[in-house]
């Protein structure tokens, strides 16, 4: 029986009803920005159920705790604000947590009450709630303006401002504003900077916190995540690269304008061509040389793509998830001659649909491309003109079942796999995973469909 | 804070010292909020201890709680499969109320409305937050009647539509009118109460002012029933329908588990009301009394031994010697099976301890199933339950409806002119009642749990790590957001709301489902391998490297 049977093929255009978004809002992005520093505890001031659902979702996804505490607003604090509320909060999480750091972001009720987070905080500590040596940091996240990913960059600017120094002594060091990626994606880029011999800053910095051990242990501030003291040095490294302009920009930019920290805005490092592009980055940047590790895993991946080209080649690829996310892998596909032809993005930004344009100016197909689209879209999309693999979060299964069209998973939330907590997607080594992944996911088809006359032993 | 869980056997403490423990690191005046919600079960003694519950949530405290959307869009009306769900407001509610509950749905052919596997949303911005996002939210409501041409379409607010001032109620009149299908709203923002709960109580008002009753029978058999409070998770509900059909016994609608808008608006068609769920579903079970003279009995479907008793006590309702033997063969016929399991599991389950801390229902009900293979409930505790679901019915006209919950609307109900129908006569009531059976009755959670056993409301995160540290309890049943904390100590998690994808584990084959499940956690081996060799024998022996 087909799951998502009232989708009709005939496109008509929707001007207010959202069906199957392709995004969720701010403040999961914030939480999980949070959760990358260490010893902090993400706090969300609003009512309850956002955090709740914040919680849940990224729990759901990484298979490990995510904890976090609300203002839990009632009508009267909604009515009168929430200033009573996140005080009691600060005041009681410091007392019985015991975190270093509280990051607060608000949601779309204490947003459109106009509640002053710094204000209430600065109150805070007046009062003598925020001990000695702790921290409390804020962000704006209000949730009807862009989408989790625009609530993951307004959380790393926050805790830049917060944090950032300049002490007119250079650290020798490179920040990296990783992006809306996994902790192991981020694991990987601090691998690549050591064997590149470069000292970093890896700022949100989730790897150890949600891909952590079972010792029969509870940390619930476990040993990952971005210390202070980094966090307050990133004013005095050497440059900050930026990597996704959605995710990562803006940060990068205040480090720049605010404490002349140079900064360079690269596309997240998926597939070759990026990954070229942030080795040769970081390069330009500390001047050292690329060492023989590096291309050789390079050359691997170039490998891999001659060895299994044929199988590639202008197969057509349905898209949907993050911009930073899809821009790069659209990208790493159009460059082994795959051809993305219907690509879709929740999180609103006119240079989307450009970007992406640019990148796909050669493909043979014609490519739709929306910003701020759904999946509803795109699954029409896709019933108009089949392609031959969709890539996006697990909410695309129900689409890959109905059109049975084969699924690989990437993006968040991934709630039915394992495996994106630990394995990267960056990098040279995370592109030869995800093209492990795609040849796997279209051999198996192919093995599925073949007569039995020609059921191939080797590919 | 971090705690080392060790294999030995919890430290015999008095209960008071627990409570004591529990309490000694809070603020002064948090620990006096939590004293309240926390008590030593005095089952056994004369007088219920009374419970703190249904009040606000103490800011910061890391709470397992939701909101009033969800607990109205997402438990109730999310079931429904062929009502167009339309969530109004930022995307986020919308998205995290997206197919995340486990309730199942089935339909015989692909002609059959089915919108669960959608999420239907305004997707406010900020020009809708400044503006206003009425005429937004008639658009939605005109694309999606022209798209999906659906029976009725219901919209939800969420936090900011009350404080703009959009009127759901209004515009769902207006669009009800001009497309001349049922379109209604409910005011339920994520602020109003403290809880799921009073989403629960706006979800049944509306549901029975604007549905309800608006239908004429179409539901043909014998003894006829409602089941309220039945969500379907994991297809639980599908095993209830299949042993009420083995009984001979006709279903005229699950609120709201595998439903339909029919279901509803026929549901005044049945001659009692079976309440599964007290918490969510009491008020609709209530107005249907007063409204159309359904008298409602509370049941339990978890267990094999409780799914028995309420075959039994719906059979002696409708008094029907028939009805009562088939009731019997099916219990006969079921309790074999069940028995099989039950004996080779509790083996190996007898004698250990749970503690629930789940949602408002089933913290109580599960209790059942560990008690059949021997396993002992030392803490037990709901989300956002009431008094009456901790201490019985008896205490409602105690309570008082406090500040933070006084907005929720009670509705007032009369009897319905054309329909009031009294099921049965004041004698046979009373005959009924003398044979010891209980009308619109609840006896609550703490009287079936154990002596001296802790009984918390509102459960946090740091009572939960110190509960599990002082007790040591051989599983933990609750959500997804305290399973992994949990099972980083090395205590096994079963979620109780989504059944880690496992069920059903209600009627008699949920049973079996259970016990296995229940016997694979507490003797799974991989909680024998948190430490490694070289954590377990530290002495390092030079030479044995180079033997």
């Amino acid at each position: 029986m087909t799951l998502l049977r009232h989708t009709p093929v005939e496109i008509k255009e929707r001007k207010a009803l959202s069906i199957n978004p392709a995004k969720t809002c701010q403040p999961v992005g914030a939480m999980y920005a949070a959760l990358g520093i260490h010893g902090c505890l993400p706090h969300s001031h609003g009512s309850q159920g956002c955090c709740a659902y914040h919680r849940s979702a990224l729990t759901k996804h990484y298979k490990e705790p995510v904890s976090a505490a609300t203002s839990s607003f009632t009508e009267g604090a909604s009515v009168f604000g929430g200033q009573a509320n996140l005080l009691q909060a600060i005041n009681n999480i410091f007392t019985v947590y015991e975190p270093d750091v509280i990051a607060v972001h608000t949601t779309c009720l204490s947003e459109t009450i106009g509640d002053d987070v710094p204000q209430i905080t600065d109150k805070a500590r007046q009062e003598g709630k925020i001990p000695e040596g702790k921290f409390v940091v804020s962000a704006s996240t209000p949730s009807y303006v862009g989408s989790h990913v625009t609530g993951f960059a307004n959380m790393v600017m926050g805790t830049l401002k917060g944090f950032s120094e300049k002490t007119g002594k250079k650290n020798g060091k490179v920040n990296i504003i990783p992006g809306f990626v996994e902790p192991s994606d981020m694991e990987e880029l601090k691998r690549m900077s050591t064997v590149m011999g470069v000292q970093t800053i890896l700022f949100p910095d989730t790897s150890g916190v949600l891909n952590g051990p079972l010792t029969g242990e509870y940390k619930m501030f476990p040993d990952g995540g971005t210390t202070v003291p980094e966090l307050r040095s990133t004013g005095d490294s050497i440059g900050t690269l930026a990597l996704g302009e959605w995710a990562s920009a803006e940060g990068a930019k205040y480090l720049d304008s605010t404490h002349k920290v140079p900064c360079k805005i690269l596309d997240l490092p998926i597939g070759l061509k990026a990954t070229d592009r942030f080795v040769d980055a970081l390069r330009m940047i500390t001047g050292r040389h690329v060492p023989d590790l590096i291309a050789h895993e390079r050359g691997q991946l170039v490998d891999l793509i001659s060895d299994m080209h044929q199988y590639f080649y202008h197969k057509k690829v349905a898209l949907v998830g993050d911009p930073d996310q899809v821009i790069a892998l659209t990208e790493f596909l159009t460059s082994i001659d795959m051809c993305p032809v219907h690509i879709v993005t929740g999180t609103p930004g006119k240079k989307f649909e450009a970007r992406i344009k640019e990148i796909t100016k050669d493909s043979p197909f014609p490519v739709n491309v929306k910003a701020l689209g759904d999946m509803f879209l795109l699954h029409q999309w896709i019933k108009n003109d089949p392609v031959d693999l969709l890539i996006g979060n697990t909410y695309c299964k129900y689409i890959a079942r109905d059109e049975d069209i084969p699924l690989i998973r990437h993006g968040f939330p991934i709630i039915d796999r394992v495996g994106h907590q630990y394995f990267p997607t960056v990098g040279y080594k995370g592109g030869l995973r995800l093209l492990e992944k795609i040849l796997d996911a279209l051999l198996t088809r192919i093995d599925r469909d073949a007569p039995e006359d020609c059921f191939e032993l080797t590919y | 804070m971090s705690t080392i869980a060790k294999k030995k056997k919890a430290v015999k403490m008095d209960p008071t010292d627990i409570v004591q423990d529990l309490l000694k690191k809070y603020p002064t005046k948090v620990a006096r909020k939590r004293a309240k919600q926390i008590m030593v079960n005095e089952a056994e003694g004369a007088t219920t201890p009374e419970m703190g519950a249904n009040v606000r949530t103490i800011p910061g405290i890391i709470t397992m709680r939701g909101c009033t959307y969800a607990g109205c869009k997402g438990v109730i009306l999310g079931p429904t499969r062929d009502i167009v769900n339309i969530t109004h407001g930022p995307i986020g509610c919308g998205f995290y109320s997206w197919l995340t509950r486990r309730n199942q749905t089935h339909t015989e052919t692909d002609a059959e409305e089915n919108f669960m596997t959608y999420a239907f949303s305004t997707d406010m911005n900020e020009n809708d937050i400044v503006f206003g996002g009425e005429k937004k939210l008639k658009q939605a409501i005109q694309e999606a009647y022209e798209l999906f041409n659906p029976k009725a379409i219901a919209v939800f607010s969420t936090c900011p539509v009350g404080l703009i001032g959009d009127d759901v109620h209004a515009v769902s009149k207006e669009m009800k009118e001009k497309l001349g299908i049922n379109i209604f709203g409910f005011s339920c923002e994520g602020y109003k109460g403290v809880s799921q709960s009073a989403g629960h109580h706006i979800a049944n008002n509306q549901i029975f002012k604007h549905v309800v009753g608006t239908e004429g029978a179409v539901k043909v058999g014998e003894f006829k029933i409602n089941l309220l409070g039945e969500y379907n998770i994991g297809g639980d509900g599908f095993e209830i329908d299949r042993i009420l059909d083995a009984c001979g016994i006709t279903v005229v609608s699950t609120f709201s588990g595998n439903s339909t808008y029919e279901q509803f608006a026929t549901a005044h068609n049945a001659d009692l009301n079976t309440v599964m769920c007290h918490r969510s579903i009491n008020y609709v079970a209530e107005m249907m009394e007063t409204k159309y003279g359904i008298p409602w009995i509370k049941v339990n479907f978890i267990g094999a031994e409780a799914t028995a008793k309420s075959l039994r006590k719906i059979a002696q309702y409708f008094d029907s010697p028939k009805l009562t033997e088939r009731v019997e063969a099916v219990i006969a016929a079921e309790m074999p099976d069940v028995k099989a399991v039950m004996d080779d599991v509790r083996s190996r389950t007898e004698g250990k301890t749970a503690m629930l801390f789940v949602g408002g229902s089933r913290a109580h009900h599960y209790q059942e199933l560990f008690n059949e293979i021997g396993m002992r409930t030392i803490s037990a505790g709901y989300e956002f339950a009431h008094r009456d679901d901790y201490e019985g019915r008896h205490v409602i006209p105690e309570i008082k409806i406090d500040a933070d919950s006084r907005n929720i609307e009670e509705l007032e109900v009369e009897a319905c002119t054309e329909n009031y129908n009294p099921r049965k006569t004041e004698e046979e009531l009373k005959k009924l009642e003398e044979a010891g059976f209980k009308f619109k009755d609840y006896a609550g959670m703490i009287p079936d749990m154990p002596n001296k056993s802790l009984v918390i409301d509102d459960l946090n995160q740091y009572e939960a790590e110190k509960l599990i540290e002082i007790m040591k309890p051989d599983i933990f049943c609750a959500g997804i957001k305290e399973k992994y904390s949990v099972q980083k100590l090395g205590i096994p998690l079963k979620q109780l709301h989504n059944y880690d994808i496992g069920g059903p584990y209600a009627g008699f084959k949920g049973a079996i489902n259970f016990f296995r499940d229940i016997d694979r956690m507490v003797n799974s081996k991989v909680w024998s391998y948190m430490k490694a060799p070289w954590q377990e024998k530290p002495e390092l022996s030079a030479t044995y490297v180079w033997e």
